[in-house]
């Protein structure tokens, strides 16, 4: 009995030392992830002077908008900023509205040719042609170079057809069936009870595209070489490899300016994450969701 | 049934099938035809050629890829990267969804999450810049090297080529090891609460419940996402090598996907890059297939495929 019992004290304070040690642990994670975040967008709100000079950590040392102005001064932003919004405003709403069409008639069991249509899909999900055959087939396309480049090769995919297609699965089919007897279309079926029954799926396909468009600068550095239509993350792309260029050349250019291409570059790293930053905690159970509901399926 | 009923059943869903073709129209152009473009890599393709026209030359760019000491060079670089992001990032998310699952739920358990899931919504080029930022003579990470007392002179560690690795498996590492908890925490969510109640009675402590209860449970996601990762292991990161690779790093940051893509669309030796893709891809298909293989021997038969 008394072995027993100084066991199970052992234990709590066993489990008590745990507790402590993983709150410290999580802690350190965060900082961790935390810390680097919050001195990047505090330099970004400091001085040239300071930049360059150093020892900034906690809060902005020679507190300046002037980055920022510097950065809204050029027009070619703005319009990069455009093309973002566009892209992904564009990209969003077609990818789910095409990927939803083609989930619908796959939902459907009785569909001629189901099978064949899913070995076609499914073959396209472990297999592709590369880098090179598709740049040579966008330049026969005549899509480098182009807006739609953004947006027709990612009208589609088989793997969120597939989540979007399981979902529709689970809508009763009574509803639909009292629809058509009503004298309702396929197409009416499709637009006016199965898409607002399945606005959770909907929204959590269009945020994980959402977030793509937004973040792909791939797309543009393979296919798009005119500046105008280079979207935000080009533009910081450029203005990146640019200042890490007279940087190798020459490490205290621009010291006495009241910008530098640091200052500025730190500016629109802040502007281009944002954002998302903003929007990802409230949409976040959302993203888990996809994430879980994806590999679960699969 | 006979050719009538089948004629007029597809007659009476034809609004069905419009809504599926152009998905496989979409499908043959942006995926097959690229797979069929794949036959470049046999052929000596120049600028004014099609698919078609192209003359055909055998396995001749396989030979020249493999006498090439580019070529090996980023392979080198690529397994290096590879083997070490799969040593610190495979292991990490696993042990961190244990820690996190441990915590008590509430605000505390929430903000590690939300906080940790953060950086992989920033793209390459956000985080690029932040690394560069980091790194850079005046920024946070030589200051801190400083400050311990473990170098004098602050130095810019993206211009010294041994350092790249480093920087290019820890910076991935920061970005993805808390969203790659997720999975894992799912499994771990899901297991039967009884089997902890059951231990707690026979006097286990923590340490004792997580490496007997938890991780045997997490087994078969581990075996799935191992599998997933070797098949990736050649598949470097692109995203993340444009942005820090520079002039001086290159010798060691030049991976086969930014090979591919300097040779093929940067400088228009499209056969030759089409050539190295697809011997990478092969080399990756048959790493995929062993190691399912394998994992499926060490796991009670159970193969993910």
């Amino acid at each position: 009995m008394m072995i027993m019992q100084r066991r199970k004290r052992s234990i709590i304070h066993e489990n008590r030392l745990f507790n402590t040690i993983n709150v410290m642990l999580m802690l350190l994670l965060t900082l961790l992830i935390a810390y680097p975040v919050w001195n990047l967008i505090v330099s970004s709100f400091s001085d040239a002077r300071h930049l360059t000079e150093g020892g900034i950590t906690l809060y902005p040392k020679g507190f300046t908008l002037e980055n920022y102005r510097a950065v809204f001064r050029d027009t070619t932003i703005w319009r990069a900023f455009g093309i973002s919004i566009a892209k992904t405003v564009l990209g969003v709403l077609t990818h789910v509205f095409f990927c939803s069409m083609v989930a619908f008639a796959m939902s459907k069991r009785y569909l001629i040719g189901r099978k064949l249509y899913s070995t076609i899909g499914i073959i396209t999900m472990f297999f592709g042609g590369g880098m090179v055959p598709t740049y040579l087939l966008y330049r026969q396309l005549g899509l480098l170079n182009n807006f739609w480049v953004y947006i027709l090769p990612q009208l589609f995919s088989y793997y969120d057809m597939i989540i979007l297609m399981n979902f529709f699965r689970d809508i009763p089919v009574s509803l639909e069936e009292s629809a058509v007897i009503d004298g309702a279309g396929t197409w009416q079926v499709f637009l006016r009870i199965v898409l607002p029954l399945s606005l959770p799926v909907l929204a959590t396909i269009a945020l994980f595209n959402g977030v793509f468009q937004w973040n792909d600068y791939m797309t543009a550095r393979m296919f798009v070489n005119r500046e105008e239509l280079y979207p935000v993350q080009m533009k910081l792309y450029e203005i990146i490899v640019q200042s890490q260029t007279t940087l190798m050349s020459n490490p205290s250019a621009g010291a006495v300016l009241p910008t530098t291409t640091r200052s500025i570059q730190l500016a629109t790293i802040v502007l281009t994450a944002l954002p998302i930053v903003l929007v990802y905690p409230f949409l976040q159970k959302y993203f888990v969701k996809g994430m879980t509901l994806g590999a679960v399926k699969e | 049934m006979g050719r009538k009923g089948f004629i007029s059943r597809l007659r009476s869903q034809m609004p069905l099938q419009m809504m599926v073709w152009p998905g496989i129209v979409f499908m043959i152009i942006f995926c097959y035809l690229p797979i069929y473009g794949l036959s470049v890599a046999f052929k000596h393709y120049t600028v004014v050629d099609t698919f078609q026209s192209a003359p055909w030359v055998r396995f001749e760019n396989f030979k020249i890829a493999f006498a090439d000491k580019f070529f090996w060079d980023s392979v080198g670089n690529t397994l290096a990267i590879s083997f070490l992001k799969l040593l610190i990032g495979f292991p990490l998310p696993i042990l961190l969804a244990v820690l996190i699952s441990e915590l008590p739920s509430g605000r505390f358990k929430k903000t590690v999450q939300t906080i940790s899931y953060l950086p992989h919504f920033l793209s390459w080029v956000v985080l690029g810049g932040m690394v560069i930022n980091w790194l850079s003579t005046t920024g946070i990470f030589p200051a801190m090297l400083k400050s311990l007392g473990v170098v004098g002179k602050p130095v810019n560690y993206l211009v010294q080529p041994d350092k790249y690795w480093l920087i290019a498996v820890l910076s991935d590492v920061w970005k993805e090891a808390g969203w790659n908890t997720i999975l894992y925490l799912a499994v771990i969510t899901s297991i039967n609460p009884t089997y902890y109640e059951a231990a707690r009675i026979d006097g286990a402590g923590k340490l004792r419940q997580i490496w007997s209860i938890t991780l045997p449970l997490m087994r078969r996601i581990i075996a799935l996402t191992f599998t997933l990762t070797i098949g990736g292991l050649l598949g470097s990161n692109l995203d993340q090598t444009l942005v820090l690779m520079n002039a001086i790093n290159r010798p060691k940051a030049e991976v086969i996907n930014s090979y591919v893509f300097n040779i093929g669309l940067a400088q228009g030796d499209f056969s030759y890059a089409t050539a190295v893709g697809l011997a990478i891809s092969i080399v990756s298909l048959i790493l995929v297939l062993s190691t399912n293989a394998l994992t499926r021997r060490l796991n009670d038969k159970e193969s993910i495929f």
